[in-house]
Parts: structure tokens; C-alpha cells; sequence
């Protein structure tokens, strides 16, 4: 499911992803501290980032601070503190990756979607979107596949091989598919 | 093994012996429980279970089997090392956040085969004495979580997990826990951290080693993904008879994760020491890429020291004898690597060319690792991201010839000194590559940067501290 | 066990429950389970230090505190060990320096502070601190007291080779309404999160980001407004935290560091009062395990405005018509004292505070006696404990009081005194530092204009001195010497850290002139007062002012706990701080 990139605020919780949360902390009778990246997995899941909103709820939730999320969410590249676009893609710089193209991908995504990849900071400003919202792109480190590169994710899949020249089908078999699945509503 | 048949075009190498991978790529195989167990699955756990706790430990020992998260320490070993007076509960965390740069085994095992790994924590835990076990599953594999999600409910529903495991007395909950994105959640101290819910700050050690004082303090133990499948082969095969797989102190196979500049990159499972780097890189990769040489090889993962391709090392024998050993004749394993000053490591090879810059190279490696650092301890935190600085103003063509001794004296100011191994793994790629390919970096710089490159604040800073000393000395 | 091996150093040691452990080549011995830093200390040598604090758990992340360390060589299986002509064992020094704050002694365990390997890593450490530093110390409050100055000049390298930008982060952030952060200078070493998590158990500070890029905050929507907080300011070893109150007022270099004790409450906190100029500008608390650790709210520090506010009496002020006009201190001294001695017996009445040090009340007890008054009474002032420091008695000497003046129900004595100031049988009354009008005395205008006669003492402007006839302007907490003794029965010194302004007196100086007055002898300063009250309680005998320890003396048990200190015993035992 491609995240929403919509913001919405998680006190409105559908009571389906209030008992999903409701399981994963009883997983954890131990400390419900421990639950945290799963529960905001889940927040992440439904919601596509993790607002202000949901740190709170997710502090009250587990009985913490709201600066003790803040320090987890922060940390993690994982957990995205503003939407991204509907197809979010995850590009590995790292050497293998780089050595076979990876740079030259990312590039050419930016160029696709007129994104100015001048303005990404690797810790201050990871994910850049494009102005229609359509697609997000943010370096990954090493996503262990580096035996294929260059490797990229969108949302949840793996693609291996993906050279510069092949970015712009794979966009097109993601519209595609968004296309079939909004066709189908 | 010979009515296995593999996809076309992912045949393993004749030169391969598959014991982890054996699932893995493998025709009409799948990851449904019913899969696994048609195929002998959990016929290891039954016989371990008819074991005495401490026998299965014995077994592992006898085995030899050294992790394969980096550290290559002996598993057996490591499983005593839980205080025997302990009371509390024992955890054991399986590692699989395999984000080691060059590493790519654990995620073909939990996409591919998830009851091979099963099966491997349920032996391990049963030994350790743990009740509740956790897989620290890495935030870029959702499949996988969700693909193991769904093999332990089918055990439990098999009661292969659960409670009283096939009518015993040992039950065991296994719970799939996701990271976010973080090389430090590999540590295991950081995990531990992780898992907690905190951030993945590393812990010191001592006292915090994580088989006293682990996951909420209590004993954890915390091993890698495909030395969990490993213990499952012992137990098949007996701890000798493992042990006599691969060379001495060296036992096992182990899966090979080949990148970068080879014709076939890939995973390749090998008997330990049983194949040197020659063989692997210009037989079972297809050698170099056409028309060119072989630069370098970063033996194990991205942290071990890089080693040239036209070194040679003077390796001293088991019988004191000396011998020249050239780079494509290291065999792979623990020990020659660790004599050649690099280690085996996670097993992820990264092969270089000669079209390749090596200073773009540390800089992509240092990058990394200035990504990486998870702050907490000063050195790491400052040095790591300094030192990528500098390779960044190398790579523009900013740099200066001092800047390399500079580097190498940063390396030298954060190994050893650090809260964990992070420290090693960031200083050692620059403090090999310096080593090797001085010449290649010092050329990268000029001496005309030296006039321009520094920036007005840093030159008020020189300024500043040097009068702040002088009037301090004066004070 | 043969008579030779028994005499071993190790054998010695082990029976006293110790170890012996070299350091810089002599030989200590220290309890099993001390932290090397702490051995390190007691041996008189200092290891730079960030992250570590005894009162907080150890992360073990500045990695300043290296040194260089050795044990003895493991045995070959069968090999007999090899002792020198001290009867120790050879140390094999180790490559890597280790962290002296989570490393424990142990037996014949070798130290150096002062190597090659010891400076390397210090120089290391501070290069990586000062790299992405500001250089703000023109600016700085930390200045003359920051431990990053400080080392920066012992064990920097004077040049910086760090020639790439600074990481920029957030200044001047307003986390609380007490508290500004500047979060280039943090060199996060996580004291202040440690303390809101352990001691003050309100975790709102946390960090954000990660590597170098690394910011302490508070979560938006959340502030550091615990009144705990200012304590952070305190063990913040640089500038990044700092105290509004005090921002911009003062080089500390230039303030004079006196020992005394908070006054607020019964528990007597220890502190250390800042001042210049017969000015206070801050005060910070002082190390007691017995009474307060490191800690003091945040209420009490700041308590100390009112003594340089407009309220604050300079001079003593006599009655004549409706007004008042100041007055000399001897002529309104014997305004009161003959007010006091010409009252018929019965009719005259004082109120002492429970403010008052014992060496004042001691003098207040002798001028009642001098005048024949009975009837004294003093102002209970019951509020909440807060679970930390903060005592429900918010006198400081509520002890004292019951010591010198007996056993009583204060609250008792107190109406009774109100009742008879009422019918009128009271006539006559001074009231020493306190406000008679305030809703913990009780009193109203209308009772006091029922009195022929009324004095204050205080230091402050207030609606008592209004109704009074005389008003002798008296002294605050810092201008007073003295003793007190606190909730716990704890004996503890107040001492002199400025002069009261103007033509203001302390309290002891006017009890005195006031017991002079009366013609009676007086003692020659508060020591010999103390030691005339010490010899006629059985308790104090041997003691004297001066000899009161820094860290007082506990006199007796009362049974009341103070939490705080309850909890940091309670995590020493658990062995998660040093204390
Ligand atoms: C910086 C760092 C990153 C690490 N990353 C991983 C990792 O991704 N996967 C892993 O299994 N071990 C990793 N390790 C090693 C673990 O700390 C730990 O030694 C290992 O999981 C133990 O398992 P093993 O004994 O089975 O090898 C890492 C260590 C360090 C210092
Ligand atoms: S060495 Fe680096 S990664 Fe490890 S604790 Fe220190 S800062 Fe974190
Ligand atoms: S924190 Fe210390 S070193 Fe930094 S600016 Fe302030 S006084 Fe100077
Ligand atoms: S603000 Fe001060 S006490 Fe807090 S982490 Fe930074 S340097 Fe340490
Ligand atoms: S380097 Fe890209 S997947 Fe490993
Ligand atoms: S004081 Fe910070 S590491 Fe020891």
C-alpha cells in the first residue's frame, strides 16, 4: 500500500490500527517503552510519516515523554517526520551502489521530476519531494543487496540493477499500477 | 542434494558447498512451513530437544562455529558466557540488520528459507535457556518481517513454537522486531538499546556485556542470522563432523557476498579457507570486468581494512615459519585475513578496479560511516564527520597534501577510544586506504589549496585558540 | 596457608575487603568497587572529566577521562607467578587507554595519568570538542568556570587544524522560563537529560538527530520548567545551558564564594553564596549526601532578589504622628528596649521567628528573661513537601526554636498570643523577622493598633513595620552568622557572605544593643553565644561555631527523611551510581 500522503492526524485512529497497536504493546509486558518502533511502524504505515500529532499520541500511548519519541524518531531515516510522496524512493549510496550507478539514478529521478537535488542534506534535509507530490527521493545507505546494483527501493519493494536508464520505466510501471488500482475503485 | 535444482540463471557454482543456502533460489521451493518440514525441516529441533540444554552448547563448541555478524567469535563460547548463578530471564536476539556495506546473506535466508532460521533460534534458545526470543529485523526489509511474521504463526499453530514445544517442557515465544533505518542497530549493544526503545546508543563494556547485563539486564545472547541457521547444521551433523568442514578454527561453510567490480557478482557459500581470493574473484566471479585490473579488495564489509591488488604479506605459519603470501592467494577465512591486517568479517567482499579513484572511494566510504555515527561518544561523532569533510574538499579538488596526514592522525584519535567497534570500523577504511594508496591520495591534493582552502571562521578559530593557550600558559 | 603468601599486599587487602592498585608507580589501596576516577581523586591526582558525575549514571561518552592501564600478565597454564620484592605482580600496560569513570580497581591493577598514550588521548578528545565549538567565550557566561575552557588551554594544541565549516545548530533557545540553551556549545555529554531523568524524574530533555548533527531540546510544547531545573545549569560543564536569572550579570571570576545554607525551608540545603560588592548574584548548592547531594530547587536559589528590591529597609524608622522618619540606631534601639522594661509584667510579648538562627534566638531568649516576658510565641509555617528537598516546614529552624525555647504547640502558643493581643492583656511587642499581618502570623490591622507599643525587626518594608512604632531595620539570610539546625536535627552554620546595606544591622547586632540596653552583658560576637548555648545543652557540648563542619552535624534523629537522599542511597546500594 503506497503511503498516504495526505497529513492527517492520528487521534483519528481506525479502531482496526487501535488494536494492531493494542497487540504489539501486550508483546511487550515487559517494558511498553519496547514497543516504540513497532507502534510508530504502524502510526508510519497508515499515515505515510510521523507527525507531531503522533509522537504525542504514541508518548501517551506508551507512557513516555513526547521528547523520548522525538528522540527515536529523529534518529531514524526510517521514520519520516513530514509526508513524502506517493512513490517514495530510496536510492543506496553506498560504495557498490555508487560504483555502479547509483548517483547517476538519483540523478535522473530528480531530473524526471524536476527536483533540485541541490537541496538535499543528507541529515538535514534527506528526503526531497516533487512539487506534485507524486514522487519523493532520499539517499539509503547500503540496502544489503549490493551484489545487484545498483539498488533502489520504492515503498516497499526492492529493485536490483536499476541503472539511470531504467528509472524512467519504472516510473511509468508504478503510474501504471496506480492507475489500474485507482481504475478498479 | 543432487535432486535440488536451482532457477535458471541462479545455479550455484560448482565450487559452492550449500548448507545455509541450500534453500535459497531453489526450483518450486517456498516459505510455507509444509515446504520446510517435507524437506526434513525441524528434524534438527526434535533431536535437540532430546538433548540436555548443555549438551547442545557442547555440540556447538565442539563444532568450532564462529559468528558471522563480524566478530568471528567462537558461538559455543559465547553461550557460556551467561553467569551460572543467573535468575533471571535469558533472551536470545537474533541479528538481522545485516547493514554491514558489501553484505548481502541474511536477507536471501529471511526472505527465502524463514524456518531454517526458525528452527536454528529454537535449538539456540533451548541451549541459552531462553523463553522469549527477538528478531531485530532491519527496517529495509518489510517482506521479510512480514514473511517471518507469518512462519512463526504456522509453527505456533504446529507447535514447533509456543508453549511446551512437540509436548516438552520448552516453550518459546520468537517476536519480529523492526528497526528504522540505522547501521549502530547492528552493534549489539545498540540493538539491545534499540529494542528497549531508546536511542541505539552503544553501551560500555564493561559491565555491560550483553550476556550478564543485556535486554532490560538481563542475560541476552545475540547472534547473527546465519550463525543461527549454522547451529542447526551442527546439531545435524554433529559438532566434529562440522567442525571437520572448512580448515582448522575455521570450520563451516560461510556465505560469501561478493561486490563491485567482477564480472558475477554475487553470494557464493564456501567452505571455509577451502577457496582463496584468486579463485573467487577470477573463477567463481568471472574475473575482473574486461580490460581491467584488480585495484583493491575490501575482504569483509566496508569496515575491514582494504587490501591492494598487487600486495603481498608476510604470513607467519602455525609452525613459525614465515611464508609471502600474494592477495589472490589468501584463502578465505578468520585467520589469514586477520595475519594479512584485515579480517573476514561479515563476509561481504567489494572488488575494485582500476578505473576507480580511491579517493572517491574512502570518500563514499566516509560518508557512510559520518551517516552512521550514532553521536553518543565524542570522538566517533566528531571525527567520523570530520574526516568526511575533508575527503569531501579532496574529492572537489579543495584538498591539501596535509590533509592526509590529518586524516590519518583523526583515524588514529577515534580507534580505541570510542564506547564500540564503530570507532575501528570508521578509522580503519581511512587508515588503511592512506596506508596503501598514499601516493593516489597525496596526488589527489595540490599545495595551491593550502592558500585558499580554509574558510575565514576557521582561521579566527586558529587564532583564537592560539591566544587563548598563550594566555592561558600565561595565567 | 603458609605465613609467607599470608603476608602478600593482595592477601593484606583482600581481608579488609580492599584492593591495592598502582598509581603513577606508588601503591594505594581502596575499597573493592571503587570507580578508578573516584581512586584516581583520593590519591590526589585529577582526571579531566565531562559525562561522568557521581550522582548520575555513567555513559562513559566524553572520553576524557582515559588513561593508561595495566594488570598483571595472564599465567601460562602451570606457571607460578612471579612477585616483586614489594610482593606484587608485574603489570603488562595495555595498548588502548581506558575510561577511568566505568572502570573498577582491582587487585594489583596499574594506572598512569600522565603518559604519552594518557595526553595523546586527551589532546584527541579536546580537538574533537573544541572542532565544531563556537567561539563564543567573549560571550559566554561559562567563561572563567567552563571545563571546555579549561582543558582547552591544559590540554589542547593551541592551533586548530579543524578548517572546514561548523556545524551550525540552534542558539539561544528558550526551553524554559528559567533556562536558555545553546546548542552549538553542547558537547553532549548528557548530564542534564541524566539529572531530568534520574533525580528529577520530569525526562523532558532528550536528544534529536544524530552523528555530528546531534541537538539536546525539549520536545515542542514541552519546557524545562521543573523546579529542579536550574541544576542543569550547574552540571552543565560548558555554556550551553545557563541561567536566565544570572545571564550577562557577572564574570564569576570577579564573585566571592561564601559556604552557608538555605534558609527557605527546614531542610537547610547547602549552599554556596555568590556575591560582590555586598551583592548577591547567585547561589548554587554545595555537595551534602546527608542533606541535599548536589540539588536545590530552583524556588530557593533564586530567593534572594528581595534583599537588593525596593522593600528593602536601609535604615530604622521611628514613630512621630501618622508617619515615620529614620532614626539613629541607638535611639530606636532604646525606644524599644525602654518600651520592653517599663511594660508591666505580663502585658508585653515577643513573637521570635523560627527564621532566626539559634545564636539570635539564644539572644532573644536572654532579653525576654531580661524583661520579664513570658509570653513569646513564634510563626509555624507548614506548607507541602515536594518528594525531592523542599520540607513541609518551611522554617529553617524549627528545631532551634523547640531547643532553646522547650517543647511546644507552636500553633497553640501562637493563637494564644493572637487571643491575648485581642483582649488586650497584651500591650506591648516586638516581633523579630516576622510580619505579623502575613495569613501564616495571623494577626490583623485591627489587633495591632490595639498595642500601646509595637517593634519589628526585619529587613523588609512591611505591613507590620507600617503599623509599628519602632522599626529597627534589620538582616537577611546571607548577612547572618549562625547556627541552625535543620527538619532532620541536623546542626549546620549560616555564614556572613555580605554586609546588610545602609545603616541596616544584622539581627545579632540588634539583640545585642537591644540586651545592652536592657544592661545586661553580652557576648562578645555569635561564637561565644553559641558557646554559652552549648554548654547548657548537653548535646553541643564540644562543639563550637567554628567547628560546626561544613557539612554539619547530625545532633539527633527527628525520623523525617528527606526523599531525594532516600532514592540516591537507595541507588548507590543497587550499585547504578557512584554517589
Ligand atoms: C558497528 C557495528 C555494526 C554491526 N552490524 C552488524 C550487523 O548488521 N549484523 C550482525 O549480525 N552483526 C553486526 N555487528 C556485530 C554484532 O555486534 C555482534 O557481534 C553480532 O551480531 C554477534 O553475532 P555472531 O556472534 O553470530 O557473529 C556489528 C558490529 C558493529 C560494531
Ligand atoms: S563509537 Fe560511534 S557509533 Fe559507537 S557509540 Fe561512539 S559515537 Fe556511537
Ligand atoms: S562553553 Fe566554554 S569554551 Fe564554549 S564559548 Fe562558553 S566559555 Fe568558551
Ligand atoms: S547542555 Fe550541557 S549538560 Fe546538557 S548535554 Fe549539552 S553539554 Fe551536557
Ligand atoms: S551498497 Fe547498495 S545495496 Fe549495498
Ligand atoms: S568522564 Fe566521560 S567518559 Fe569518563
Amino acid at each position: 500500500m503506497p503511503p498516504n500522503p495526505k497529513p492527517a492526524t492520528p487521534l483519528d485512529l481506525p479502531d482496526e490500527l487501535r488494536q494492531k497497536i493494542d497487540a504489539i504493546v501486550s508483546r511487550y509486558p515487559e517494558s511498553p517503552r519496547a514497543a516504540v518502533l513497532m507502534v510508530l511502524h504502524s502510526l508510519q504505515g497508515r499515515f505515510g510519516y510521523i507527525s507531531e500529532d503522533g509522537i504525542r499520541w504514541t508518548a501517551e500511548r506508551l507512557g513516555l515523554e513526547p521528547v523520548k519519541v522525538l528522540e527515536v524518531v529523529s534518529f531514524y531515516p526510517g521514520f519520516h517526520q513530514h509526508p513524502v510522496g506517493r512513490l517514495h524512493f530510496r536510492v543506496c549510496r553506498t560504495l557498490s551502489c555508487a560504483m555502479a550507478g547509483s548517483i547517476e539514478l538519483m540523478e535522473k529521478l530528480c531530473e524526471l521530476k524536476g527536483i533540485d537535488i541541490k537541496a538535499m542534506h543528507g541529515h538535514r534535509n534527506p528526503v526531497l519531494v516533487s512539487d506534485d507530490g507524486e514522487v519523493s527521493v532520499e539517499y539509503a545507505e547500503c540496502l544489503a543487496a549490493c551484489g545487484f546494483a545498483p539498488v533502489c527501493m520504492v515503498n516497499h519493494d526492492t529493485h536490483e540493477h536499476l541503472t539511470a536508464d531504467k528509472a524512467a520505466d519504472l516510473l511509468g510501471q508504478y503510474r501504471a499500477k496506480s492507475g489500474e488500482t485507482s481504475a478498479a475503485h | 542434494m543432487d535432486s535440488i535444482r536451482y532457477i535458471a540463471g541462479k545455479e550455484p557454482h560448482p565450487r559452492e558447498r550449500r548448507m545455509i543456502f541450500r534453500n535459497v533460489d531453489r526450483e518450486g521451493w517456498d516459505t510455507r512451513f509444509a515446504t520446510y518440514v517435507a524437506d526434513g525441516g525441524y528434524l534438527e529441533l526434535r533431536k535437540a530437544l532430546a538433548m540436555k540444554p548443555a549438551e547442545v552448547t557442547a555440540e556447538v563448541r565442539t563444532s568450532g562455529l564462529r559468528g558471522r555478524g563480524g566478530a568471528g567469535f567462537p558461538t559455543g563460547v559465547k553461550w557460556t558466557f551467561i553467569p551460572p548463578d543467573n535468575t533471571k530471564p535469558v533472551y536470545l536476539i537474533c541479528n538481522a540488520d545485516e547493514s554491514e556495506p558489501g553484505t548481502f546473506k541474511d536477507r536471501y535466508i529471511l526472505h527465502q528459507d524463514p524456518h531454517q532460521l526458525l528452527e536454528g533460534m529454537a535449538i539456540a534458545a533451548y541451549a541459552v535457556g531462553a523463553r522469549k526470543a527477538f528478531i531485530y529485523i532491519r527496517e529495509e526489509f518489510p517482506d521479510a518481517a512480514r514473511i517471518l511474521e507469518e512462519a512463526i504463526d504456522e509453527a505456533v499453530r504446529e507447535n514447533i513454537l509456543g508453549e511446551n514445544i512437540l509436548g516438552t517442557e520448552f516453550s518459546l515465544e520468537i517476536i519480529v522486531h523492526r528497526g528504522a533505518g540505522a547501521y549502530i542497530c547492528g552493534e549489539e549493544t545498540g540493538l539491545i538499546e534499540s529494542l528497549e526503545g531508546k536511542r541505539p546508543y552503544p553501551r560500555i563494556k564493561p559491565p555491560y556485556f550483553p550476556a550478564a547485563l543485556g535486554l532490560w539486564m538481563c542475560p541476552t545472547i545475540v547472534n547473527n542470522v546465519e550463525t543461527l541457521c549454522h547451529v542447526k547444521h551442527v546439531i545435524a551433523m554433529g559438532g566434529s563432523e562440522y567442525a571437520a568442514v572448512g580448515t582448522r578454527n575455521n570450520s563451516g561453510t560461510r556465505i560469501l557476498c561478493v561486490s563491485g567490480d567482477v564480472v558475477k557478482p554475487g553470494y557464493y557459500e564456501i567452505e571455509v579457507g577451502r577457496m582463496t581470493l584468486g579463485e573467487l574473484i577470477d573463477d567463481v566471479c568471472g574475473g575482473m570486468r574486461p580490460g581491467r585490473a584488480l585495484k583493491a579488495v575490501i575482504p569483509g564489509g566496508s569496515s575491514s581494512k582494504v587490501l591492494r591488488g598487487d600486495e603481498t604479506f608476510t604470513i607467519r605459519t602455525p609452525d613459525g615459519a614465515s611464508s609471502g603470501l600474494a592477495l589472490r592467494d589468501i584463502p578465505l577465512d578468520f585467520d589469514t585475513l586477520a595475519a594479512c591486517g584485515s579480517m573476514a568479517g561479515s563476509g561481504g567482499v567489494i572488488v575494485i578496479d582500476d578505473s576507480r579513484s580511491i579517493s572517491w572511494v574512502l570518500n563514499n566510504i566516509n560518508a557512510f560511516y559520518a551517516h552512521e555515527s550514532c553521536g553518543q561518544c565524542t570522538p566517533c561523532r566528531e571525527g567520523a564527520l570530520w574526516m568526511r569533510k575533508i575527503t569531501d574538499r579532496v574529492v572537489e579538488g579543495r584538498g591539501t597534501p596535509t590533509d592526509i596526514d590529518t586524516l590519518l592522525s583523526i583515524a588514529g584519535q577515534i580507534e580505541g577510544r570510542t564506547i564500540c567497534a564503530f570507532g575501528e570500523a570508521c578509522a580503519w577504511p581511512t587508515q588503511s586506504f592512506i596506508h596503501k594508496f598514499r601516493d593516489e591520495l597525496t596526488g589527489a591534493t595540490s599545495e595551491d589549496n593550502a592558500a585558499k582552502a580554509s574558510n575565514p571562521e576557521a582561521v579566527a578559530q586558529r587564532r583564537y585558540l592560539a591566544e587563548a593557550a598563550a594566555a592561558g600558559s600565561a595565567r | 596457608m603458609p605465613v609467607e603468601e599470608a603476608l602478600l599486599p593482595k592477601d593484606l587487602a583482600a581481608a579488609e575487603g580492599m584492593v591495592n592498585v598502582q598509581i603513577n608507580g606508588v601503591w594505594h589501596r581502596f575499597p573493592k568497587g571503587t570507580r578508578l576516577i573516584e581512586a584516581i581523586g583520593k590519591s590526589g591526582d585529577e582526571v579531566p572529566h565531562y559525562c561522568y558525575h557521581p550522582k548520575l549514571s555513567s555513559p562513559g561518552n566524553c572520553r576524557m577521562c582515559m588513561v593508561e592501564i595495566g594488570m598483571p600478565a595472564r599465567l601460562a597454564p602451570g606457571a607460578e607467578p612471579t612477585y616483586d620484592d614489594e610482593g606484587y605482580l608485574p603489570i603488562q600496560w595495555m595498548p588502548r587507554p581506558a575510561i577511568s569513570c566505568a572502570t573498577m580497581v582491582s587487585e594489583n591493577l596499574g594506572v598512569r595519568t600522565k603518559s604519552t598514550l594518557v595526553e595523546e588521548a586527551r589532546h584527541g578528545v579536546m580537538e574533537f570538542l573544541l572542532a565544531n565549538h563556537p567561539l563564543d567565550c567573549p560571550i559566554c557566561d561559562q567563561a572563567g568556570e567552563c571545563r571546555l575552557q579549561e582543558f582547552a588551554v591544559g590540554h589542547g594544541r593551541g592551533g586548530s587544524r579543524f578548517v572546514e565549516q561548523k556545524t551550525k545548530k540552534p542558539k539561544n533557545v528558550d526551553i524554559g522560563p528559567r533556562i536558555r540553551l545553546d546548542d552549538e556549545r553542547c558537547i553532549m555529554c548528557s548530564r542534564c537529560i541524566r539529572f531530568m531523568d534520574e533525580v528529577a524524574m520530569d525526562p523532558v530533555l532528550g536528544f534529536s538527530e544524530r552523528g555530528g548533527y546531534t541537538t539536546l531540546g525539549v520536545h515542542p510544547g514541552r519546557k524545562l520548567d521543573h523546579n529542579y531545573g536550574l541544576n542543569t545549569v550547574d552540571i552543565c560543564p560548558v555554556g550551553a545551558l545557563t541561567c536566565n536569572d544570572f545571564r550577562f550579570q557577572m564574570r564569576v571570576w570577579f564573585l566571592k564564594e561564601t559556604p552557608s545554607i538555605d534558609t527557605n525551608c527546614g531542610t537547610g540545603i547547602n549552599t554556596v553564596i555568590w556575591t560582590r560588592n555586598d551583592q548577591v548574584y547567585r547561589i548554587t548548592p554545595r555537595e551534602n549526601n546527608d542533606v541535599n547531594s548536589c540539588w536545590m530547587p530552583d524556588s530557593h536559589r533564586l530567593n534572594f532578589h528581595y534583599l537588593h528590591g525596593q522593600h528593602r529597609l536601609t535604615s530604622s524608622l521611628v514613630r512621630d504622628g501618622d508617619h515615620h522618619r529614620s532614626a539613629p540606631s541607638h535611639n530606636a534601639a532604646g525606644k524599644v528596649a525602654s518600651a520592653l522594661k517599663s511594660a508591666p509584667k505580663g502585658t508585653a510579648a515577643l513573637v521570635v521567628s523560627s527564621r532566626l538562627t539559634n545564636e539570635e534566638m539564644f539572644l532573644a531568649k536572654r532579653l525576654a528573661e531580661k524583661c520579664g516576658i513570658s509570653a513569646i510565641a513564634t510563626v509555624p509555617r507548614e506548607g507541602e513537601a515536594d518528594d525531592y528537598l523542599v520540607a513541609a516546614d518551611r522554617n529553617p529552624n524549627t528545631q532551634g526554636f523547640l531547643r532553646i525555647f522547650g517543647d511546644q504547640d507552636r500553633a497553640a502558643t501562637l493563637q494564644s498570643l493572637r487571643d491575648d493581643v485581642r483582649s488586650g492583656k497584651i500591650r506591648t511587642l516586638l516581633t523579630l523577622q516576622e510580619d505579623l499581618l502575613a495569613p501564616e502570623a495571623g494577626f490583623t490591622q485591627d489587633d495591632l493598633e490595639k498595642l500601646d507599643f509595637l517593634a519589628s525587626l526585619h529587613l523588609l518594608d512591611n505591613g507590620t513595620a507600617a503599623a509599628a512604632d519602632v522599626v529597627l531595620a534589620g538582616s537577611g539570610f546571607p548577612e547572618n552568622r549562625g547556627s541552625m539546625i535543620n527538619v532532620t536535627g541536623r546542626l549546620q552554620r549560616l555564614n556572613r557572605a555580605i554586609n546588610p546595606p545602609g545603616e541596616a544591622l544584622t539581627n545579632w547586632e540588634w539583640l545585642a544593643t537591644l540586651l545592652r540596653e536592657t544592661g545586661a552583658d553580652v557576648f562578645d560576637g555569635e561564637a561565644a553565644a553559641f558557646k554559652a548555648l552549648a554548654a547548657s545543652d548537653e548535646l553541643w557540648q564540644d562543639l563550637t561555631l567554628a567547628r560546626i563542619p561544613d557539612n554539619g552535624i547530625q545532633l539527633y534523629e527527628t525520623g523525617i527523611k528527606i526523599p531525594l537522599v532516600e532514592r540516591e542511597r537507595e541507588r548507590i546500594a543497587r550499585g547504578e551510581i557512584n554517589g
